[in-house]
């Protein structure tokens, strides 16, 4: 039974109209235009593990996160949470779903009310979803923020007499509020310092281990992203072209663009590697290349590359798609 | 002890800065932002420098060219650009330097291109400001160069608008423009972070090659310790306004000498560590408010001892290429530890 993934993800695709407004469209004579955000997005992520995504900006990672937690309707595709289907319209089982889960976001600035005490903040799901009441909060509230490395007496101050790092220790602290199984952190360090980055990726390990959380995180810098997770998933323009468990993804990368980004990023290690030269930048995604999206900037793309979109293949760490690896693995059988 | 980086044997650096002190006056008095930063560049030279936000490296690369934003002001210290001191120069002077002596790149493209006017006349308002050469020489010039930094097609690109280019294409023009003068110096501010990892690599890589083929020294800021290994050949890390050390690239992130910096290289994760772990500096950099008394790092030192909390550390000759502001490496300090 708890061989359940926790999350599982399906076909989780997301579009948004781009259009201009009516009238010019039709003085323009120009059709509807549409984003696809992500495309048939599929993962799941097991009880306690981290499952990173990373991409670049504009592959979709927000998208995807907003419509784990809620916050955007998917076009098509399932999400399941403890093998429950999650529906954001229906009330009560929701409700009771929702707690179950909280998302942390990039800028621990603007995702804490600046009119509210910490106190107030951190409570705040305690009271929506009845976890604790009359003194107990307050009690609570002491003790969660130092959980998170504050101290009991912060309660009573404004975000803006903290510094980032400890902002985000405020959301996370609220986060863990509701006692959620499950967050989902999008950027979580982005907006720190590396000094303080490491302060938060090292609590957040911390908790994980303490109450068994499962994450999704999300980053767009590789070295994060190998730090804290189990499995990684790569996204190109909305889709993911490469699954695989996280300290492979890095000395076994399977797909080409994989390959291109361990290539681009300048690391501390010094170790001399030359780098390939990287081509090109990511395509307007209203209007994406054909076939597989990666084809202008591959260095290996061959003619189907821009007819078809390749498919999914599973491959000795995972699975990606890309049709090389789909020919490899018809020549070796 | 003052001044201690100048060495009289070696030749005259490219750029020399000495003791700078930046200041802004505010209503409840004066901060601090810089408080004797020292370092040299040397001819040819990429000299990184790193500090995390507000650590004063963005200030430091406005006071050498004359870009301080008021009320800022150089309150001390002296900057000499090959001999010639330039922190002192009429705004009309330093207007020449800029551009002519010293190229800029900065995090925004669009800081320094006008959206108004096409790249072609952009450039060649640039070259012709600077150097006497006729009108279709300038844009000659100004074609080989877009090739040169890797936009397709430019000579019919150079007709183009700022934003008829993507943004990893507008940075390569504004390396372009930096250049065109053929500058002996170019300072770059976050040249590469608000662009995409696949993009940022190309850039650094454009930049770097470009001033080594022209022999410029390039100051490069940035808060991406990975872009300065694989970029730089000395850094320096700044801490609360202050040079914390100085060294050749390698020593400094493999073997740091400073307590800050050591704390810094452990708290970022690489792409090949294993540690589950990492190294957490408590606290976070004092505001220019709350500076600590003695070495601005104290409170989070590991290592911090009585004299740290009541004088400050000069930068210390280490006599292997680097200097390092802490008492650690002072010979009292080290005798007293040694008895
Ligand atoms: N509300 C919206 N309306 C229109 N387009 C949108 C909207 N939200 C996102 N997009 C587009 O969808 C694509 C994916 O965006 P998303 O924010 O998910 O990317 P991301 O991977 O999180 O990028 P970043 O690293 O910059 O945060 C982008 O092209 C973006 O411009
Ligand atoms: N106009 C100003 N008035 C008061 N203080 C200022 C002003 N401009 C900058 N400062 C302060 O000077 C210090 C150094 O700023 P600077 O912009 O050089 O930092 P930085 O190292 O470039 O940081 P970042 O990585 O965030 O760009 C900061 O503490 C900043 O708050
Ligand atoms: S499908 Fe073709 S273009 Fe796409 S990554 Fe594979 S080889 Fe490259
Ligand atoms: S001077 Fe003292 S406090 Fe400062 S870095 Fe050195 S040991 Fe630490
Ligand atoms: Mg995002
Ligand atoms: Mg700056």
């Amino acid at each position: 039974m708890t061989d359940t993934p926790l999350l599982q993800v399906s076909g989780l695709t997301r579009y948004f109209d781009v259009s201009k407004p009516w009238l010019n469209r039709v003085l323009e004579r120009e059709e509807k235009q549409f984003l696809t955000a992500a495309a048939d997005v599929d993962f799941e992520i097991k009880r306690g593990e981290t499952f990173a995504l990373v991409g670049e900006s504009g592959s979709g990672k927000s998208t995807i996160a907003k419509m784990i937690v809620g916050l955007v309707d998917p076009s098509r595709g399932r999400i399941l949470f403890d093998g429950q289907e999650m529906r954001f319209e229906q009330g009560a089982a929701m409700r009771q779903l929702r707690r179950r889960f909280q998302m942390i976001f990039q800028d621990p600035f603007a995702s804490l009310n600046p009119r509210w005490r910490v106190g107030s903040i951190i409570a705040e799901p305690i009271r929506t979803f009845g976890i604790a009441s009359g003194a107990d909060i307050n009690r609570e509230v002491g003790r969660l923020l130092e959980v998170v490395g504050l101290s009991a007496a912060d309660a009573e101050k404004f975000p803006h007499e903290f510094s980032g790092g400890q902002r985000q220790r405020i959301a996370i602290a609220r986060a863990l509020s509701s006692k959620p199984e499950f967050i989902v952190c999008d950027e979580p360090t982005s907006a720190l310092d590396v000094s303080v980055q490491a302060q938060i990726l090292n609590l957040m390990r911390d908790l994980q281990d303490e109450f068994g959380l499962t994450y999704l995180l999300i980053s767009h810098d590789l070295s994060v992203v190998r730090h804290m997770a189990n499995r990684i998933g790569v996204l190109y323009l909305g889709r993911l072209v490469e699954e695989a468990d996280a300290k492979r993804l890095f000395t076994e990368p399977q797909h080409p663009y994989t390959r291109m980004l361990l290539d681009a990023v300048p690391d501390l290690a010094l170790s001399g590697r030359r780098r390939k030269p990287v081509t090109g930048e990511i395509p307007n995604p209203i209007t994406p290349p054909s076939g597989c999206t990666f084809h202008p900037r591959c260095p290996l793309v061959v003619d189907i590359c821009k007819q078809q979109v390749p498919a999914v293949r599973t491959t000795p760490t995972g699975r990606a798609a890309c049709h090389l690896l789909e020919e490899s693995a018809l020549s070796s059988s | 002890m003052s001044a201690p980086i100048e060495k009289p044997s070696e030749k005259t650096p490219l750029l020399s800065v000495r003791d700078l002190i930046v200041e802004f006056p505010t209503r409840r008095g004066t901060l601090r932002a810089l408080d004797r930063v020292s370092f040299d560049i040397a001819e040819g030279e990429v000299l990184g420098m790193v500090g995390e936000s507000g650590a004063g490296k963005s200030l430091t690369g406005a006071a050498i060219i004359g870009l301080l934003e008021p009320p800022g002001r150089i309150a001390g210290g002296e900057i000499w650009l090959r001999g010639q001191r330039i922190d002192n120069l009429p705004r009309e002077k330093m207007r020449r330097i800029r551009g002519r002596r010293i190229g800029m790149v900065f995090q925004d493209p669009l800081t320094s291109l006008n959206p108004l006017y096409t790249v072609a006349q952009q450039l060649i308002e640039t070259i012709r400001t600077h150097m006497d050469v006729s009108d279709a020489e300038a844009r000659k010039r100004a074609v080989a160069l877009l090739d040169r930094v890797g936009i397709p097609a430019a000579a019919r690109r150079i007709d183009d608008y700022p934003h008829h280019f993507s943004g990893g294409m507008r940075q390569r023009v504004v390396i372009a423009l930096a250049l065109c003068a053929e500058p002996e110096l170019v300072l770059a501010d976050e040249p590469t972070t608000a662009l995409d990892v696949s993009v940022q690599a190309q850039i650094i890589d454009v930049l770097k090659e470009i001033c080594a083929e022209r022999g410029a020294s390039v100051m490069l800021i940035t808060h991406d310790m990975g872009v300065i290994a694989e970029t730089a050949d000395r850094v320096a890390v700044l801490y609360a306004g202050r040079v914390a050390e100085i060294g050749p690239v390698r020593d400094v992130i493999q073997a740091a000498e400073h307590p800050y910096t050591a704390g810094l290289m452990g708290s970022i994760p690489t792409l090949t560590q294993t540690a589950a772990r990492l190294t957490q500096i408590p606290g976070s950099m004092p505001r220019l408010n709350a500076i600590p008394r003695g070495c601005a790092f104290n409170p989070r030192c590991p290592k911090v001892f009585d004299r740290c909390r009541t004088d400050r550390p000069e930068l210390i000759d280490r006599d292997n290429g680097r200097h390092v502001s802490c008492w650690l490496y002072d010979s009292a300090t080290q005798k007293v530890a040694h008895d």
